[in-house]
C-alpha cells in the first residue's frame, strides 16, 4: 500500500512538473522563432553594414497587450522605420510566457549581440539587474522602474503631470463636486499619482472634495469594486484609479451602475494606457479619459540617443509632458467635450513652460493646496 | 451618513464578496464530508473563472443576454470534469490528498494561463461585454428597511449562492444520499459493509466540489473581475477552505463563515466613511479580516470536529 501511495505521489508530482514543462515548451517555441530571426538579424547586419541593433523583452502581457509591451514595440518599430530596420533586421522582441522566461530571454538576446536590450515593465527589473551585471558590455533599458547599474538606463515617467491633467478633466466633468482617487498600494509611486490628481482638481475649483482611498493591492478587483461602490454611493461621480488589476473592479462597478440607470453620471479615469475599451457598456462608455504613459516615445528616444553614442547609462531618464511621453486620452469624444479638452491643453502648456510646478509627493500637494 | 446608509453600504459589498466563497465552501463541505481533503478548491475556482470568461467571450452572439448564466453553468460542468483528476489521484490511486490538491492548483492556473496565451496571444483575456449586473428584486425591494438593505442593487447570483447553501444542507442532512456521503467520510468500512460503494460516493463528492468551486470561480469572474488573468483568483479558494473549517463542515456554517469574511472585508473598505472607524489607521482595517479569521478559528468556534476518515484513502478489507 505504501508503495502504491508513493508511486501515486510521484505521479501527481509528475503531473505538476509536466504542466510547468508544458508552459516552458510553448515559450521555447516562441524562443526558437525569435532566435531564428535573431540569427537572421546578425546576417542582415553584416549585409547592411550597420552595427547598431535593439531588442526588447516583454513581460507576461505579450506583444499585443494594448499596454506597455505593445506600445514599446510600436516605439521600436518607429525607430526601425527611421533607420531602415525591420523585425529581425536590427530590431526584435522576445516574448515571455512566465516570470521564469525573463532571464532566459535577456541572455539569449545578449548572445545574439544586440547593443541595447529593453526590459518592458517593472517585473523585469530584477532580471535586468542580474543580466546587466553579468554582461557589462551590453546596454540595457528598463521601463517604469529604476535599476542602478552603469549599463542600464532607467526610463520612468512624470505620472504626476499626467495625473494633474486628468484631475483637471475630472474637476470639469463632476456635477456633484466630489471626485475620488483609488490607489493600489500606498507607496511613493502611487502617491505621485494622488498628488498630481489632487492638485489638478483643486486648481480648477478648490471647493471640490477629493476622496482618497488605497485598496492595499494591485490585484484585488473585489476590493476595487467595493471601494468604488462606496464612493459612488456617497455621490462621487468621477473616480481616477491608479491600481492596476484592482481597477477592473472599479470599471465593473461603474458599468453596473450605468446598466441600471443609463442617465446616471458615473465616470472612471483609466491609467497607464487608454482604458477606453474597459469602459464600454452598451452604446456608452464610462471611461472619461486615461492618463497614458507613452512608452513608445520613450523607447524611441532612448534608442536614438544610444545609436548616436549618447546612451544614458546609469541614469534615470524622466519623461514627461514636455517630451509628449505623457498624454491624456481623448477617445471618448462624447465625454471629453471641447471645453474640457481646451482646459487640459491650457494647463498642459502651463506645466510645460514651467508656470505651474506639479507636486509629486503628499507633502508637496498639501503645500500646493494651501497656496491656492 | 445615517446608520441605515452605513449598514446598506456594508451589507451590499459584503454579500457580493461572499457569494463566490459561499458556493466554493459548500463544494468543499461535500468533498471533505466524504473524507477527501480538497486543497484544490483554489485551482477549481481558477478553472471556473477561466471557463466562465472564455465561454462568455466566445458565445456572446449565440446566447445574447443569457450568456452569463450559460457561462457559469458550463464552468460548473468543466470544473466538475476537471476535478475528476483529484478524485482519480486521491480515491483510486490513494495518493496523498494534500499533494494531489496542490497539483490541481498548479495545473489549473498553468493551464488557464497557457490557453489564454494560445488563444488570445496575451497574458489576460479581454473584458467580457456581458457580465452579471445588479438588480432590484421586484416587490421585495419596496419593503421598508429590509428592502433597501437586502433586495436592491444585488446580484441574483448572490441569492443563488445562499439558496445553494440550503440545498446543500438539505441534501447532506435530509436525504439518503447525504447520509451515505457523510458515513463514507466518518467510517468508510462500516459504510462499505452496508453496501455503499465508497469510491463512487467519494468520486461524486469530489465532482460536486468541483462543480461548486467552478460556479464560485465563474461568479467571481463575471461579477467582479470581468476578465481572466493570473490575478483573477488569488486566495479566494483558500478563504473558502477556511470557511469550511470555520463553519465546522456544515453547509450553513460554511455560508455563515463566508458571509462573515465578506462582512469583515467590506467593513475594512467602508470604514473610512464611518464616524468612529475613520480615525483608525487604514493598515489595521486592511488586516482586520484576516486577524478576525485567526481569532475566530483559534478561540470562538471551539473545537472543530473534522470528519473522522478525512484524508485517509479507503482500502477494502483493511482494518
Amino acid at each position: 500500500m505504501l508503495k502504491n501511495r508513493r508511486s501515486l505521489l510521484i505521479l501527481t508530482l509528475l503531473l505538476a512538473i509536466g504542466m510547468v514543462l508544458g508552459a516552458c515548451g510553448s515559450s521555447d517555441g516562441d524562443s526558437e522563432d525569435a532566435e531564428g530571426s535573431g540569427s537572421d538579424n546578425s546576417n542582415g547586419e553584416e549585409a547592411a553594414g550597420d552595427d547598431f541593433s535593439v531588442a526588447m523583452v516583454t513581460d507576461v502581457g505579450g506583444i499585443d497587450d494594448k499596454s506597455f509591451n505593445q506600445s514599446a514595440w510600436e516605439g521600436l518599430t518607429a525607430f526601425g522605420e527611421e533607420n531602415g530596420m525591420e523585425k529581425g533586421q536590427g530590431i526584435d522582441y522576445a516574448q515571455s510566457t512566465s516570470d521564469a522566461d525573463y532571464n532566459t530571454n535577456l541572455n539569449r538576446l545578449v548572445r545574439s549581440d544586440y547593443n541595447l536590450i529593453y526590459g518592458i515593465g517593472f517585473l523585469l527589473a530584477p532580471a535586468i539587474e542580474e543580466v546587466a551585471d553579468q554582461n557589462p558590455d551590453t546596454n540595457f533599458g528598463i521601463v517604469d522602474s529604476v535599476v542602478e547599474k552603469d549599463n542600464v538606463a532607467s526610463i520612468v515617467f512624470k505620472e504626476h503631470q499626467g495625473s494633474f491633467l486628468v484631475g483637471v478633466a475630472a474637476a470639469m466633468k463632476t456635477e456633484s463636486d466630489k471626485v475620488g482617487f483609488i490607489g493600489g498600494v500606498d507607496s511613493d509611486l502611487i502617491n505621485k499619482f494622488e498628488a498630481g490628481f489632487r492638485a489638478g482638481v483643486k486648481s480648477v475649483n478648490k471647493d471640490i472634495e477629493v476622496k482618497v482611498q488605497y485598496a492595499g493591492a494591485f490585484d484585488a478587483p473585489d476590493d476595487g469594486k467595493a471601494i468604488a461602490s462606496n464612493m459612488y454611493s456617497q455621490g462621487i461621480d468621477v473616480i481616477y484609479h491608479a491600481s492596476g488589476g484592482t481597477g477592473n473592479g472599479v470599471f465593473a462597478q461603474a458599468k453596473d451602475l450605468k446598466q441600471n440607470d443609463a442617465d446616471r453620471n458615473v465616470w472612471v479615469i483609466g491609467v497607464d494606457r487608454d482604458q477606453h475599451e474597459e469602459g464600454q457598456i452598451n452604446d456608452t462608455n464610462v471611461t472619461l479619459t486615461s492618463m497614458v504613459k507613452r512608452v513608445d516615445v520613450a523607447v524611441q528616444d532612448v534608442s536614438t540617443n544610444a545609436m548616436n553614442g549618447e546612451f544614458p547609462g546609469g541614469e534615470v531618464v524622466e519623461y514627461g509632458l514636455e517630451d509628449d511621453a505623457i498624454s491624456v486620452a481623448t477617445t471618448n469624444e462624447e465625454a471629453m467635450t471641447d471645453e474640457i479638452k481646451t482646459a487640459v491643453e491650457d494647463w498642459k502648456e502651463k506645466i510645460v513652460n514651467g508656470e505651474v510646478e506639479v507636486p509629486s509627493t503628499i507633502d508637496e500637494v498639501k503645500e500646493f493646496e494651501d497656496s491656492l | 451618513m445615517g446608520f441605515l446608509d452605513i449598514l446598506q453600504s456594508i451589507i451590499g459589498p459584503a454579500i457580493f464578496f461572499s457569494a463566490p466563497l459561499i458556493l466554493t465552501a459548500i463544494g468543499g463541505v461535500f468533498s471533505e464530508r466524504s473524507g477527501v481533503v480538497n486543497i484544490g478548491l483554489e485551482g477549481l475556482m481558477v478553472m471556473g473563472a477561466f471557463v466562465g470568461i472564455v465561454f462568455n467571450l466566445t458565445f456572446i452572439d449565440t446566447f445574447g443576454s443569457w450568456t452569463p448564466w450559460v457561462s457559469i453553468f458550463v464552468a460548473m460542468i468543466i470544473s466538475a470534469i476537471f476535478s475528476i483528476i483529484h478524485a482519480i489521484a486521491s480515491v483510486t490511486f490513494r495518493a496523498d490528498q494534500v499533494v494531489s490538491g496542490v497539483a490541481i492548483n498548479f495545473l489549473a492556473l498553468g493551464l488557464g494561463l497557457f490557453l489564454t496565451k494560445q488563444w488570445y496571444g496575451k497574458g489576460q483575456t479581454d473584458m467580457v461585454s456581458r457580465p452579471f449586473y445588479t438588480t432590484d428584486v421586484p416587490l421585495l425591494s419596496d419593503i421598508p428597511i429590509i428592502g433597501p438593505l437586502f433586495f436592491s442593487g444585488m446580484y441574483l447570483t448572490s441569492y443563488v449562492a445562499i439558496a445553494f447553501a440550503f440545498v446543500g444542507w438539505y441534501v447532506l442532512y435530509k436525504t439518503p444520499f447525504g447520509l451515505r456521503l457523510r458515513s463514507v467520510g466518518e467510517h468508510p468500512m462500516a459504510a462499505d459493509t452496508n453496501g455503499i460503494n465508497v469510491s463512487r460516493m467519494r468520486y461524486v463528492a469530489v465532482m460536486i466540489s468541483g462543480a461548486m468551486a467552478g460556479l464560485g470561480g465563474s461568479v467571481f469572474a463575471l461579477t467582479i473581475a470581468l476578465n481572466f488573468s493570473h490575478s483573477t483568483i488569488v486566495g479566494q479558494g483558500f478563504m473558502s477552505l477556511a470557511a469550511v473549517i470555520f463553519g465546522k463542515w456544515h453547509p450553513l456554517g460554511a455560508m455563515g463563515a463566508a458571509l462573515f469574511f465578506g462582512f469583515a472585508q467590506s467593513l475594512s473598505i467602508i470604514s473610512s466613511g464611518v464616524p468612529l472607524l475613520q480615525d483608525v489607521p487604514q493598515v489595521f482595517l486592511l488586516i482586520a479580516p484576516y486577524v478576525l479569521t485567526i481569532l475566530a478559528l483559534a478561540g470562538v468556534i471551539g473545537r472543530a470536529e473534522a470528519p473522522k476518515a478525512i484524508g485517509t484513502p479507503y482500502i477494502k478489507g483493511s482494518r
